[in-house]
Order: C-alpha cells, then sequence, then structure tokens
C-alpha cells in the first residue's frame, strides 16, 4: 500500500485499485474537534480536485478534495455517530474507499516525502 | 493568514501571541480566535470562569446639558429618570427602523453617558452620532482609541475577580456599574456586571495599562481561562443574544429581529426610526427572526439557504452551528414571516448539495444564568 496527498491535505491510501481517502492528521490538528463529516453516498461517483463532502468544526466547514477519480464503494460510518475518531486517529480513520477508474492519476499527487514539505512550508506561514 | 497594514491591534495582542492563540481578523482587528480551543473555552465560561479581550469594542462619551435628552432621541431603550450606575441594551435606528448598530448605554451622571458600540461600526456611527448632534447641548467624543476592555464570564466570575483583583463585585445587579479605582494601579476602572454569554460576569473598562495589568494577573492565577472570540460567538448565540451584522443589520429592524422589548415606542419624545418600528408592530413583519434545529447531524452555518415545503428560498441562516452546551445542530435564520410559526411543518435547508428538514424553535436554545 502506497499513500499520496493533496495539497488541501486529503490522502489516498492505495491498495490494487481502491482508495481510502481521509484528512492528514495536519489537517485534523488545524481543523480542532471535529463535529461533523458530511459524507458522500456509496454509489456516487467523485472526480479527482473536485469536492465530496466537508469536515466540519465548531469554527467552520472544510470542504473536501478528492485526489482521485472514480466510485464510492463505502463510507466510514462510524464517523457519522462518531466524528471525533478522525482527530483520534486520522489515519486510521479514512472517510470513503473509492474504486479507482484512472490510477494514472496517482501520478500527479504528492508522495510522503513532498507532503511533509508541503506541510512544514504551510506552517512558516 | 492577511496581511493588512491597516489592521489594528488591542493593548494585549502581544499577550495573545505569547499565549499561542489562532489570531483572525475581525472587525478591522487582528483578535483571537481561540488559545486552546472553541469547546475547551466555551465549557469554561459556563462552568467556570473565561476571560476575553475585547478592546476593539467601541467606546463613545455623551455629555453636556441636553445628554439625557440627546441619547433617548438616538436610543430605542429609555433612559429617562434613570439612576447613575444603571446600564441599558438597545439600538440606534435609521429612520425606516433598520439597525445603525446594538450598543450599550452607561449613565455615568446626570448629564453624562457612555455609549459601547461594535468595532466594526466605530466609524458609522460616530459619524452618525455626530450628524444627530449638533441641534443639542451635548459633546461627543469617541475615545475607543485611548479605552481598553476585558470581559470576566462564568458562574465562578464574581468570585475571581475578588480573588484575583481585589475588586469586590458582589454589590452590583445585573446591568448596573460603579466607576471604581483598581486597588493594583492606582487608576480608574469601570466595573460592569453585563456581559455576552448569558452569564454571570463583568466586563471591565480602562486605560490600557490598567487592563493589561488585570489581564496578566488573571491570566496567572490560572483561575481564569483566556477566551477567544470564536466561543464568545457560541455563547452568545446559544442563549439568543444577536450579533451586529448577522443577526440585526441596516436592513433589519429590532422588531424584525424579535428585540421588541428594547424598543420603547411609548417615550414621550420619541426616537430616531420610532415610526417604523410601530408600524412594523401594528401591521407585522415581512422579515423574522427564528431559531431552527435541524433534524440531522448537519450544520446550516451563516448564508444557508430556507426552504419552504414547495423548495422554495423563503430566507437564510444568520448563525449556525453544532451546539456545545445544546448536542443538536441549531440555528437562527432570517425568514419569510408567513412561514415563521411554530406550527409550520415542512421547512428545510441547503447546506452544500443536499437539503436537510428543520423545525422551527425559539432562538433561545440555552438558558440564561445571570445573577439578579
Amino acid at each position: 500500500m502506497k499513500t499520496y496527498y493533496n495539497p488541501t491535505h486529503e490522502y489516498a491510501r492505495v491498495d490494487g485499485n481502491i482508495a481510502y481517502i481521509g484528512i492528514t492528521d495536519y489537517a485534523q490538528h488545524a481543523l480542532g474537534n471535529i463535529v461533523y463529516v458530511d459524507m458522500p453516498e456509496v454509489g456516487d461517483d467523485v472526480t479527482a480536485g473536485e469536492d465530496f463532502g466537508a469536515v466540519e468544526s465548531v469554527k467552520a466547514a472544510s470542504d473536501l478534495f478528492s485526489p482521485v477519480s472514480g466510485a464510492v464503494v463505502e463510507i466510514n460510518e462510524h464517523l457519522i455517530d462518531n466524528p471525533r475518531l478522525i482527530n483520534e486517529d486520522a489515519d486510521k480513520n479514512w472517510i470513503i474507499k473509492v474504486e479507482l477508474t484512472d490510477p494514472s492519476e496517482l501520478d500527479s499527487l504528492m508522495d510522503e516525502e513532498t507532503y511533509k514539505a508541503h506541510c512544514e512550508a504551510e506552517a512558516k506561514h | 493568514m492577511e496581511n493588512n497594514q491597516d489592521i489594528k491591534v488591542t493593548p494585549l495582542h502581544s499577550r495573545h501571541i505569547a499565549l499561542g492563540a489562532q489570531m483572525s481578523p475581525f472587525a478591522g482587528y487582528d483578535m483571537p480566535i481561540q488559545y486552546e480551543g472553541i469547546t475547551e473555552e466555551h465549557n469554561a465560561v459556563r462552568n467556570a470562569c473565561g476571560v476575553f479581550d475585547v478592546s476593539h469594542m467601541g467606546e463613545v462619551t455623551v455629555d453636556g446639558p441636553e445628554a439625557e435628552r440627546f441619547v433617548n432621541h438616538i436610543f430605542t431603550n429609555d433612559i429617562a429618570g434613570a439612576p447613575v450606575g444603571k446600564v441599558f441594551y438597545g439600538m440606534m435606528l435609521h429612520e425606516n427602523g433598520g439597525t445603525v448598530d446594538d450598543l450599550l448605554v452607561y449613565k455615568r451622571g446626570a448629564n453624562s453617558f457612555l455609549l459601547v458600540i461594535n468595532a466594526a461600526n466605530i466609524a458609522k456611527d460616530v459619524d452618525w452620532i455626530m450628524s444627530h448632534a449638533s441641534e443639542y447641548d451635548v459633546k461627543v467624543t469617541d475615545i475607543s482609541d485611548f479605552t481598553a476592555q476585558i470581559a470576566v464570564q462564568g458562574p465562578l466570575a464574581e468570585q475571581v475577580i475578588s480573588n484575583v483583583l481585589r475588586i469586590d463585585g458582589s454589590p452590583l445587579a445585573f446591568y448596573t456599574f460603579e466607576e471604581i479605582i483598581d486597588p493594583h494601579t492606582g487608576k480608574p476602572l469601570l466595573l460592569s456586571r453585563t456581559g455576552y454569554t448569558g452569564e454571570d460576569g463583568f466586563e471591565l473598562y480602562a486605560e490600557p495599562e490598567v487592563i493589561e495589568s488585570c489581564w496578566d494577573r488573571l491570566i496567572e492565577s490560572g483561575e481564569c481561562k483566556p477566551c477567544g472570540l470564536g466561543c464568545r460567538d457560541t455563547l452568545r448565540f446559544e442563549v439568543g443574544l444577536p450579533l451586529y451584522g448577522d443577526e440585526l443589520s441596516d436592513t433589519i429592524s429590532p422588531i424584525e429581529a424579535g428585540l421588541g422589548m428594547f424598543v420603547k415606542l411609548d417615550k414621550p419624545e420619541g426616537f430616531i426610526g420610532r415610526d417604523a418600528c410601530a408600524a412594523q408592530k401594528a401591521e407585522g413583519v415581512k422579515q423574522k427572526l427564528v431559531g431552527l434545529e435541524i433534524l440531522d447531524r448537519a450544520i446550516a452555518r451563516h448564508g444557508a439557504e430556507v426552504l419552504s415545503p414547495e423548495g422554495e428560498v423563503i430566507g437564510t441562516v444568520t448563525t449556525g452551528y453544532r451546539g456545545i452546551s445544546v448536542d443538536k445542530s441549531i440555528a437562527v435564520a432570517l425568514i419569510d414571516a408567513r412561514y415563521a410559526s411554530k406550527e409550520q411543518q415542512g421547512l428545510s435547508v441547503r447546506v452544500r448539495r443536499k437539503t436537510y428538514p428543520v423545525a422551527i424553535t425559539p432562538k433561545r436554545f440555552y438558558k440564561k444564568s445571570y445573577k439578579q
């Protein structure tokens, strides 16, 4: 399994043609206590670079941008009643599972090293 | 991060940075939004004590032989004959009933009043007040830049200011104040039993040096948590207090906002905007503020559209949160008055691409606990 990243702090952990999409630990930390996750439904299509839902802290809603295109095959139902699971472990608590339609999209995403540098640069601002 | 050369700071700004606050521009000031977190700070105020820097608020003094008559002319509440030491909440209105600002009026002396106005409106309000003052024998002075303010809020506030600041707030009833000498700095301080959280508490006004000293002692004591504007908004919202720009504005009257109890239509000399308010009361309003409970976990925030049973847009959300003291998704919305009855069924809100059913509720989601 390899993990890819959006500059907007979503990850795609890829296992074969399935991607687990969630937000990074950096993102959950920046958001603070998460009180709601707006998720698509199983069967919906998501498109790379487009929003598929939102995570909301007390203060604000942040749109979620999909790193990949494909069909939603599963949503993390634990997040419906317990959105704070993302604060506890953002890597483990993915938000949606997507069946990839175009694995070549992964080439335009950041790898872990590039993403780490991206976060460090952002934190300095 | 906004890089605006013109942004103002309060006298406590460097202290917020040192405490690691998340800062954000608000009403032209770089203000702390949160320190530890909105939820933690909100709960500290509901259950114990928190301190807010609200030095961005504006202060205007009105003095002179006709000060009382003038203030009563521009203010919706009735201050005639009030005792010194009394605080009034009310609004300044346009002739058409739209709200110039909501404010507190402090009666400091027979001919001396202090008006506390919203930071975002200081320039507009001062111009507006001045423009109506020419026919009265009064002197209007904007002292905002020389006045700092903190709010100490929560059920333990009286105890905290006594323990830490050696200031006895116990004689003050809610919405009264006293001008005292701060025992630590020996300088004047206005101590007011008021606030914007729905909890008991005090607001302290003084020159920056005095407020800096009070803030430092309160923070060092550990008896009182620093609180940002983030939880100030969740606290005031849960108890139904309006925020200018959301629930009141140049195009929203206090009658539409459900604040008619602060509009004294029968004042003998009237006030600016009186006739428009009287007409709205007599004929009914076209738009009205209502509370909404979203029957889902989704959160309808400022600007979310409210829909009729037929799916037409009938208004927008003015403030909305996942409640902190109330475990529900709640909102206040300005909607077409025809849909604003408690019995109304079938309304919904649009959040991103989905709609969620809502029920109309009172605007006060959480019970206030003031000291009477």
